[in-house]
């Protein structure tokens, strides 16, 4: 007996609740878009400049302690994070300290850096900093920049290559359900106030290279299926569609999803953030692909009588020769 | 039907071959750093038992190219710096002045007085007391100008003059401040390079990134503060004549002159010529000593012609004050005793030992031509390193058996042909990462996970599809063909689309993000590969020798 994930042969109408699941997902990108207006990112020093340290002390961390001997040094804005692991040894206690960027200062100081760690040694002469970051304004200016452009770019080059392979309402579907996973992704960083950096980009990229992964999954079928039963209408075809694929949509999300699962307990704190951001966009994306971007290939409706030119989808490569 | 030609079958699988034995060093990766290591030393012309014990450590048929450990797994330090370029051209305007004086002095009946006037410092204006003689001063200073080599090929002259009313603007061209760029960058490129290859680190990366940057990756250094002491400073060295000792910062030196600040006594500021006797460029070695009563100083020596100039002023001037003068600071103002003929001597100043090691150092890597700016500093402790990948490993192995066991559960023994065709993409991401070089960091094994995670996708939607082809195809033989005929779109398509966005993260991001993309990269390519091939080629072989009537996926 095989594991099934899916039933065989589901016919599960996904569209007739259409309404309820785009008006959820559009309630959701409004608090996603208020909660950003309103509290914003938490920025890691990549995009806002600053200094990160990682302290490492036998005594556990005293947060009010470590606030009265950095106040003395007079830097501005110093917030201090503990940081909890499994993986830390017993009398391990880490702290992140972060230091703003200081006023009308290009470059970075070492001085300040060494400054705060004479500090935080008076609490502990053991104490040991395993890593300490520090990114000028300009530098985290141009990356902010960067980044923007870099998810910009990833999004045309996506719907364009659909456009190309497709029609161009699936370019549209695809694209507005990743654009979806980025809003929510980016929106559930705000409300929970996570750090938010250079490596959450990458997962961001990811979440769009995932989810339209899955979406194209989805809509290679639907153009097989629109091939093939000529008179079904469109609904039914993206019903049938759905269906056929979802077994492989939850398989794979599955195993990915253990995967992250994996890493995000036992991976460490250090990319436990980004590890998060790919848990979230999986949930995500499997759930735009199907709810989403079909919803909306739903609404602008196909063309279909492009079968003349193109009989055989699935022979668009050749046969693998066997 | 249903197999594969044998021509085909070995390509496919001398693939898998090669592949894992690029991968195989990294299973051994102290053993072949040793190696590698001892090797590299080898290749210098050292010799020595020890060496050749380590260089035996790994046989030299096989591959021993290492994937490379990121900052962010290795420890070290990471600085982005920028070449503070304007100071070049400042300096070279600076320079440039008294040609303009002189020339125009040579017509003072047309132009009359020359005077300089305060401006910023990347032009230079000149006023002139004969307004009627502007057009002549001005065709006197175009005839200053000399060409630039540029690429284009254009005709261009280093400088560009403006003239309103009576003041003259000289300011570099664009051809000029663009062969000075990269003069600049390229120079400074290579006394970063000398210095940190002094302190003797292994495997520094050292990089040029756009137009005035430099990156500086070194491993294993504790803190980026021992780099940026390495690299902070210009270390200018001149020996000035000194005129004069005075207490106020504000003195004004006179032409010619300078001011300059004392090192170690404080409010003392020395009045010296501005043209220097020798310099430090002109230095040909500069080490560790010690002076009479026993205290660090850095002992030099001048190359020859600087060696009989540097005699000649201290015959001159028995008797007078020289300075020292390093970074704009005088470290030392002694007085000349007696004629040095031979170029050598020592500089002390309130050194300690480390000090007088690394101002030698800077002595012998040259001064650098502009100042640099620390745009980013980070610094990541070897535990903190070591403790990511040990987390990594760990993941990377239960995500594995997960995904393992799922497999199985779900597909039988097509899951154990998809197992082993993911154990095989993860051996060839390692064998393709080492091929190129790459580096892995912390965001890199997370791609790899993730790669573990989504390359058994492809083997999915084969399976599913062979699935739904068995409800309806002629036998078991026919429905695995065409479960991989109408899979393969879907696979292209998807996979092609995550691959266009790792190539954007590659080219856009920097450091630990292109490392995730990399890995990404080649985990797409690796996981179409084992899934169309691999995977296919272990049904075929299998369903050949079996012959089953009825499978179950």
């Amino acid at each position: 007996m095989r594991l099934r994930l899916v039933r065989e042969n589901t016919s599960i109408d996904f569209f007739s609740r259409a309404r309820i699941w785009l008006g959820l997902s559009m309630v959701a990108m409004v608090i996603a878009f208020v909660s950003f207006l309103i509290q914003g990112l938490n920025y890691g020093i990549d995009f806002q400049g600053g200094t990160s340290i990682r302290t490492d002390s036998a005594i556990p961390v005293d947060v009010a302690e470590y606030r009265t001997v950095l106040e003395a040094l007079e830097l501005g804005d110093v917030s201090i994070a503990t940081v909890d692991d499994p993986l830390f040894d017993e009398d391990q206690y880490v702290a992140l300290v972060r230091v703003q960027a200081q006023e009308g200062d290009e470059r970075i100081a070492s001085e300040t850096i060494e400054s705060i760690q004479t500090a935080l040694r008076t609490i502990d002469p053991g104490m040991t900093f395993p890593s300490v970051e520090s990114v000028g304004p300009k530098v985290s200016g141009e990356l902010i920049q960067t980044a923007i452009i870099a998810v910009g770019l990833a999004v045309i080059a996506i719907l364009l290559y659909i456009w190309m392979r497709f029609e161009w309402q699936f370019a549209v579907g695809a694209v507005l359900a990743l654009s979806h996973d980025v809003i929510l992704t980016i929106g559930i960083f705000s409300e929970l106030q996570i750090k938010f950096d250079l490596a959450i980009i990458a997962a961001l990229l990811t979440i769009v290279g995932y989810s339209i992964n899955d979406t194209v999954i989805v809509f290679d079928r639907v153009r097989e299926n629109l091939r093939k039963y000529k008179k079904k209408d469109l609904k039914e075809v993206l019903n049938l569609s759905i269906n056929e694929t979802l077994s492989r949509t939850l398989m794979t999300s599955v195993t990915t999803m253990l995967a992250l699962l994996a890493l995000f307990i036992l991976g460490g704190d250090v990319i436990r953030g980004f590890v998060f951001a790919m848990m979230w966009g999986v949930l995500i994306g499997t759930y735009s692909s199907i709810f989403v971007a079909s919803t909306i290939l739903l609404v602008l409706g196909v063309k279909r009588d492009w079968s003349k030119k193109d009989p055989s989808a699935g022979t668009k490569y050749g046969h693998i020769e066997t | 039907m249903l197999n594969i030609s044998f021509p085909k079958l070995l390509m496919i699988w001398l693939t898998v071959i090669v592949g894992l034995t690029f991968a195989m060093p990294n299973a051994f990766y102290g053993r072949v750093e040793t190696h590698n290591d001892a090797m590299a030393l080898i290749e210098t012309g050292q010799t020595s038992a020890a060496l050749e014990a380590d260089a035996a450590q790994w046989p030299d048929f096989l591959p021993s190219s290492l994937v490379n450990l990121g900052l962010d797994l290795r420890g070290g330090a990471h600085l982005l710096v920028e070449v503070q370029v304007e100071d070049v051209y400042a300096s070279f305007l600076e320079g440039f002045w008294p040609s303009v004086r002189d020339a125009l002095a040579a017509e003072r009946d047309t132009v009359g007085f020359v005077t300089r006037e305060d401006s910023i410092p990347t032009e230079l204006r000149v006023r002139i007391s004969e307004p009627v003689g502007a057009d002549r001063a001005f065709q006197i200073v175009r005839g200053l100008a000399s060409p630039v080599a540029s690429f284009t090929g254009a005709a261009a002259t280093n400088i560009d003059v403006g003239i309103n009313g009576p003041i003259l603007t000289i300011t570099l061209s664009e051809a000029e401040m663009a062969a000075m760029n990269e003069r600049t960058i390229l120079q400074t490129l290579e006394i970063i390079r000398r210095r940190i290859d002094e302190v003797g680190t292994r495997e520094p990366t050292i990089q040029r990134q756009g137009s005035d940057r430099i990156l500086v990756q070194v491993p294993g250094v504790g803190s980026a503060n021992e780099i940026i002491e390495l690299l902070g400073t210009t270390a200018q060295l001149t020996f000035n004549p000194v005129l004069g000792r005075t207490g106020e910062a504000d003195a004004s030196p006179g032409t010619g002159n300078i001011l300059v600040p004392s090192l170690d006594e404080p409010n003392v500021f020395y009045i010296l010529e501005r043209r220097p006797v020798v310099t430090g460029e002109d230095l040909e070695n500069a080490q560790l000593d010690f002076d009479q009563n026993g205290r660090p100083a850095v002992a030099f020596r001048f190359n020859t012609s600087a060696a009989r100039e540097f005699g000649d002023y201290t015959l001159e001037n028995i008797g007078s004050p020289f300075a020292i003068v390093l970074d704009d600071q005088v470290i030392s103002a002694p007085t000349i005793q007696s004629h040095i003929p031979g170029g050598s001597g020592i500089i002390t100043g309130n050194f300690t030992v480390e000090e007088a090691t690394n101002l030698a150092v800077l002595l012998r890597a040259g001064a650098l031509p502009a100042e640099l700016t620390f745009l980013e500093e980070r610094t990541i402790g070897p535990e903190l390193g070591a403790d990511s990948i040990a987390a990594g490993q760990i993941a990377c192995i239960v995500a594995g058996i997960a995904i393992l066991v799922y497999m199985v559960l779900s597909y039988g023994l097509f899951g154990v042909f998809a197992n082993i065709a993911l154990i095989i993409n993860v051996g060839l991401i390692f064998g393709l990462l080492s091929i190129v070089g790459a580096t892995l960091t912390l965001p890199g094994i997370a791609g790899i996970v993730l790669t573990i995670g989504m390359a058994v996708d492809a083997n999915v939607i084969v399976f599913e599809r062979i699935r739904e082809e068995l409800k309806t195809a002629k036998g078991p033989a026919r429905a695995i063909e065409l479960g991989y005929e109408k899979a393969l779109s879907s696979i292209i398509d998807a996979n092609i689309t995550t691959f266009i966005t790792a190539v954007i993260l590659f080219t856009m991001g920097s450091g630990p993000v292109s490392g995730f993309a990399v890995t990404l990269g080649f985990g797409i390519m690796t996981s179409v590969f084992t899934a169309i091939f691999v995977t296919r080629s272990l049904i075929v072989i299998w369903f050949s020798r079996a012959r089953p009537k009825t499978i179950e996926v």
